[in-house]
């Protein structure tokens, strides 16, 4: 970006124009904090009202009629065995396909066919998905409303996320480490296994985690395949109905009383809590790997 | 290298032990869990057997009304505290209700009004018997915005005149209700089709089961009616007393004129009073409970069903609705023990201003 | 390997061979599961559009394309059922009107201002300082809207009632402005210097350069980003669902409650329809225009996005 001499510009634009672009300037300051501003005191409010509802009760007790009495515990607990399902599901599927598109299939058909798809379906609103998990796991395969259906139907929507992030981390090894092993006689397999990956697994992991942890803040998909107003249990299988936070939240938030409003601010401070921890473990595998992959090459 | 991918690979495995283990310590330190060895396990698997017995027979699932909704869910939560048996109800309306019952899919529906003729064709062709037991009376409250300082009451002539079919994209303005109201919109909210609350308001209203104009905000949870009524200054609605009841602060009742001297002159306003005595009309009506007789096989349903009709009505006035006679408690235990089948409605769907002991004797 | 082979005896170097041949096995069965991993995306791909259109299909056995198309009423679960999906349609259409309008003016200064003005250590904090606004759950921003943007602005706007287009629209389009910043900063980086310096040469200001000269170099990325913006605000579905009510209206008011597909599917599925019925279709023939509204868009996003790359 050329430096820009505002002296020369003035010149150039008559001394009304440095206040004109002073003025813009400042307009676009706005148009960049505005939204941050608001973001921050929407967090602020939403905390005051959340936190002083958190304790160990609102954590371990089951949703109740009574707004004092009512927990999140299934919800968290469904939310947990959801993403541990769906990473399961997308992460092995994600990978793999990541690794044919990157070293084998570089010039076919089929491989332009497959990113042709990955780039549509990264597009596809999340509702869609939900009406995919409706019609395909929960009738046809008749799954019915069970945590195999909706971690399936999340996992489907990950996906894209999955393939195109372990893409770039593969891309970061370089063309020469490969050809090295090929040269050494390897197999492309072995030159995978026990070189490529390894030295991309910090961002396929850091990217694996980021995206199950989309996941678990996805509400639409999962109201159409698995909805219930209440379920006081805690899902004993993978067929087994189930409750996640996203719903529980969207329960309390659409009852009038102002403390189920409450329950869902705090129910929505957990739900992040969550998603933060999980970011900050995808860092810390990244950072770690990094670095004993620092010492070991 | 070699070491390296193993160190990796023992590093995800640590990963998920965490995850693993802390889902386990929440399912540990739950007070009402499933006991179970390995909780964790079996989710994790997914090609994992389901267990031995199919989920639907260690769940009791109930669907149905939205009305009746409040009162099983009190039922509910104080049978598991007690019970391990375990619950779940969703809120389909009436009629979602039961077409899952009449499909074999729950074991009992809520319903905020009987039994219709083709929903009875559709159960005994699939084979299903239902046992219908009267729960507690409703009754069905117009409600508005607490400060509508206009419509302080309405008549049964007036609300069938917003609310039948002509009205559809014609009467969109409260002047349009009653001269002297004001000129300004009038923004409906009601129960969906699927709504028992909405079948029995169409017959008692607009004078046809199932008939009414589609443009106004309609849902068959009734959450979202007291919400967007609550929050509207024009708003005009109607739902369950319950959710008035639960609500009193942000809604206003308008009391109803039907115009028959003889249950009360003038316009009423639904209360418990005027409901148990009848005077509340034409919107005071009963609302049952459906049971299935396969699932009453199940020891659980059973004590669950028991468990509603005997230290289950004490939690009616508290969710707002109004008890029955105790007679009629008593006549609705027999014919759950005697595993009465058929409709004391002959299928005939809601009559308009009955007493529901009369029904239950025979008379 | 092969080579430390050839100096053992002969059975050795059949044990070699055998080796190696269930070694090309063994890869050759490894390349096929990739290559199923990588169908699975084209397998979704053709789910979604068997799911969407055998249920379509059906549902347009029943009812016209003509009144789907061009009946201003929704009314399908009534007595007197009317199916035009028109009212979602514009539901649809005002929410996410209003979140461009939000998005549009925050999210092109925003890239302006990162691309032209601001040193790169600031850029560097406040590009991805952004980013996280796309980033937040869509529940949360529909708690946002409905228990603190309503109540908000009801206080100063006329007649507004609690179920609304207006709210739900500014939330969505706090939440759509990242990508129309992000993407649109650097399609406006990514403009030659040497336009700039040409400008500058020919005795332009800096803002006269930038609007006559940076901006239209980069206007396939911008739109491009605003199209990709419209998608996302499109295919919306809690924020919505939460904040902007369930009445489907054909109407430009943001003031009173409207439906949008996306919260007409999510209705509905939460009553949970036995499958079959003229009910349970009508959330996937709404899905379908959806879809096909989404796809449109994304596919000329693309084309828009090619084109400026090629550049």
């Amino acid at each position: 970006m050329p430096r820009s001499n505002l002296d020369i510009h003035r010149k150039k634009g008559g001394s009304s124009y440095v206040l004109r672009e002073k003025l813009f300037v400042a307009a676009c300051l706005v148009a960049v904090f505005l939204p941050l501003l608001l973001l921050l005191t929407l967090f602020g409010k939403l905390l005051a009202d959340g936190l002083p509802r958190l304790s160990w009760e609102f954590l371990t007790s089951f949703p109740s009629r009574r707004a004092a009495e009512a927990g999140i515990l299934p919800a968290a607990v469904g939310t947990l065995y959801l993403i541990v399902l769906t990473a399961l599901l997308a992460l092995p599927t994600g990978v793999g396909a990541a690794i044919y598109l990157e070293e084998y299939g570089k010039k076919s058909r089929l491989a332009a066919l497959i990113e042709i798809n990955i780039a549509n379906l990264a597009g596809v609103p999340s509702i869609i998905y939900g009406l995919l998990g409706l019609g395909l796991f929960v009738r046809t395969l008749g799954l019915g409303r069970s945590l195999l259906a909706g971690a399936a139907t999340l996992a489907l929507l990950v996906l894209p996320v999955v393939v195109v992030s372990t893409r770039e981390a593969l891309r970061t090894v370089p063309l020469s480490t490969r050809e090295a092993c090929l040269a050494l006689g390897a197999t492309r397999w072995q030159t995978i296994r026990q070189v490529v990956l390894p030295q991309a697994l910090p961002g396929v992991m850091t990217g694996s985690i980021l995206a199950v942890s989309r996941a678990m803040g996805e509400t639409a998909p999962l109201v159409v395949v698995g909805a219930l107003a209440y379920v006081p249990f805690l899902p004993d299988g993978v067929f087994a109905q189930f409750g996640a936070l996203p719903i529980q939240i969207f329960n309390w938030v659409s009852r009038p009383q102002p403390a189920f409003l409450v329950n869902a601010a705090a129910g929505i401070v957990v739900l992040l809590v969550m998603m933060l921890v999980l970011n900050a473990a995808a860092i810390l595998v990244r950072d770690r790997l990094q670095a004993k992959h620092g010492r070991a090459s | 290298m070699a070491s390296y991918f193993m160190q990796t690979q023992r590093l995800s495995f640590a990963v998920s032990c965490v995850v693993l283990a802390t889902a386990a310590t929440f399912t540990g330190c739950s007070k009402n869990a499933a006991p179970s060895g390995e909780p964790a396990a079996p989710s994790t698997e997914p090609g994992a057997a389901p267990s031995a017995e199919p989920v639907a027979d260690r769940v009791i699932a109930i669907d149905g009304s939205s009305t009746v909704f409040p009162i099983t869910e009190a039922v509910a939560e104080e049978f598991q505290k007690e019970n391990r048996a375990k619950v779940t109800i969703g809120v389909s309306g009436t009629g979602g209700g039961f077409k899952k019952f009449c499909a074999g899919e729950i074991a009992i529906a809520g319903a905020s009004r009987p039994i219709k003729p083709t929903e009875e064709t559709a159960c005994s062709a699939a084979k299903i018997e239902y046992i219908e037991l009267p729960v507690a009376y409703d009754g069905l409250a117009v409600v508005t915005h607490p400060k509508n300082t206009w419509a302080k009451s309405l008549t049964v002539a007036e609300l069938k005149k917003i609310w039948e079919p002509e009205a559809q994209g014609k009467l969109l303005k409260w002047s349009q209700v009653r001269p002297g109201f004001p000129d300004k919109p009038l923004r409906l909210f009601g129960p969906g089709v699927d709504s028992g609350s909405y079948d029995y308001f169409t017959k008692a209203v607009v004078g046809e089961e199932h008939k009414s104009r589609g443009d106004y905000t309609s849902s068959e949870d009734d959450n979202v009616l007291v919400k967007g009524i609550s929050t509207d200054k024009l708003a005009l609605g109607f739902f369950g007393f319950s959710y008035y009841f639960e609500n009193k602060d942000s809604l206003k009742l308008v009391p109803i004129d039907d115009g028959i001297a003889e249950n009360g002159a003038g316009a009423i306003a639904p209360s418990h009073e005027t409901i148990e005595k009848g005077s509340y009309q034409p919107l005071s009506r009963p609302i049952f409970i459906y049971v299935s007789k396969q699932a009453v096989e199940r020891k659980e349903v059973r004590d669950f069903v028991g468990f509603y009709l005997n230290e289950g009505i004490k939690l009616i006035e508290e969710v707002g609705y109004v008890k029955l006679p105790e007679d009629a408690y008593k006549l609705a235990r027999a014919r759950f023990e005697q595993r009465t089948p058929g409709s004391l409605f002959a299928g005939a769907g809601s009559k308009v201003g009955v007493t529901v002991t009369d029904l239950l004797a025979g008379k | 390997m092969q080579m430390a082979a050839a100096a053992r005896p002969e059975s050795a170097t059949r044990r070699s061979r055998v080796k190696g041949q269930s070694r090309l096995m063994s890869e050759r069965i490894l390349e096929s599961l990739l290559v199923l991993s990588g169908l699975v995306s084209v397998l979704t791909t053709a789910g979604i559009l068997y799911v969407l259109a055998w249920e379509t299909v059906q549902f347009f056995s029943e009812v016209s394309l003509i009144e789907f198309l061009t009946g201003l009423e929704w009314t399908p679960l009534f007595a007197d059922a009317r199916f035009g999906i028109l009212p979602l349609l514009m539901g649809t259409m005002l929410t996410s009107g209003i979140a461009l309008v939000v998005a549009v003016p925050f999210g092109l200064m925003a890239a302006i201002y990162l691309s032209e003005f601001a040193p790169s250590k600031l850029r560097r904090v406040l590009k991805p300082a952004l980013e996280m606004l796309a980033g937040v759950p869509t529940i949360v921003y529909g708690y946002f809207a409905l228990v603190f943007l309503t109540p908000l602005l009801q206080s100063v706007v006329p007649g507004l009632s609690g179920f609304n287009a207006l709210s739900a629209g500014i939330v969505m389009g706090i939440m759509i402005t990242p990508m129309i910043s992000s993407l649109s900063e650097d399609a406006l980086s990514a403009v030659s210097n040497n336009l700039r310096e040409a400008a500058y040469g020919l005795g332009s200001t800096k803002l006269s350069a930038i609007f006559r000269v940076v901006v239209p170099a980069a206007t396939s990325g911008v739109v491009a980003s605003i199209i990709l913006a419209l998608s996302r605000a499109v295919g919306e579905t809690m924020i919505v669902a939460i904040a902007a009510g369930q009445q489907p209206r054909f109407t430009l008011d943001p003031r009173v409650p409207i439906e949008t597909m996306t919260t007409y599917i999510v209705q509905i599925s939460m009553g949970d329809v036995p499958a079959g019925t003229l009910e349970y279709r009508t959330i996937f023939a709404v899905g379908s225009t959806l879809f096909l509204m989404t796809f449109a868009m994304n596919v000329l996003s693309q084309r828009l996005a090619r084109r400026f790359r090629e550049r």
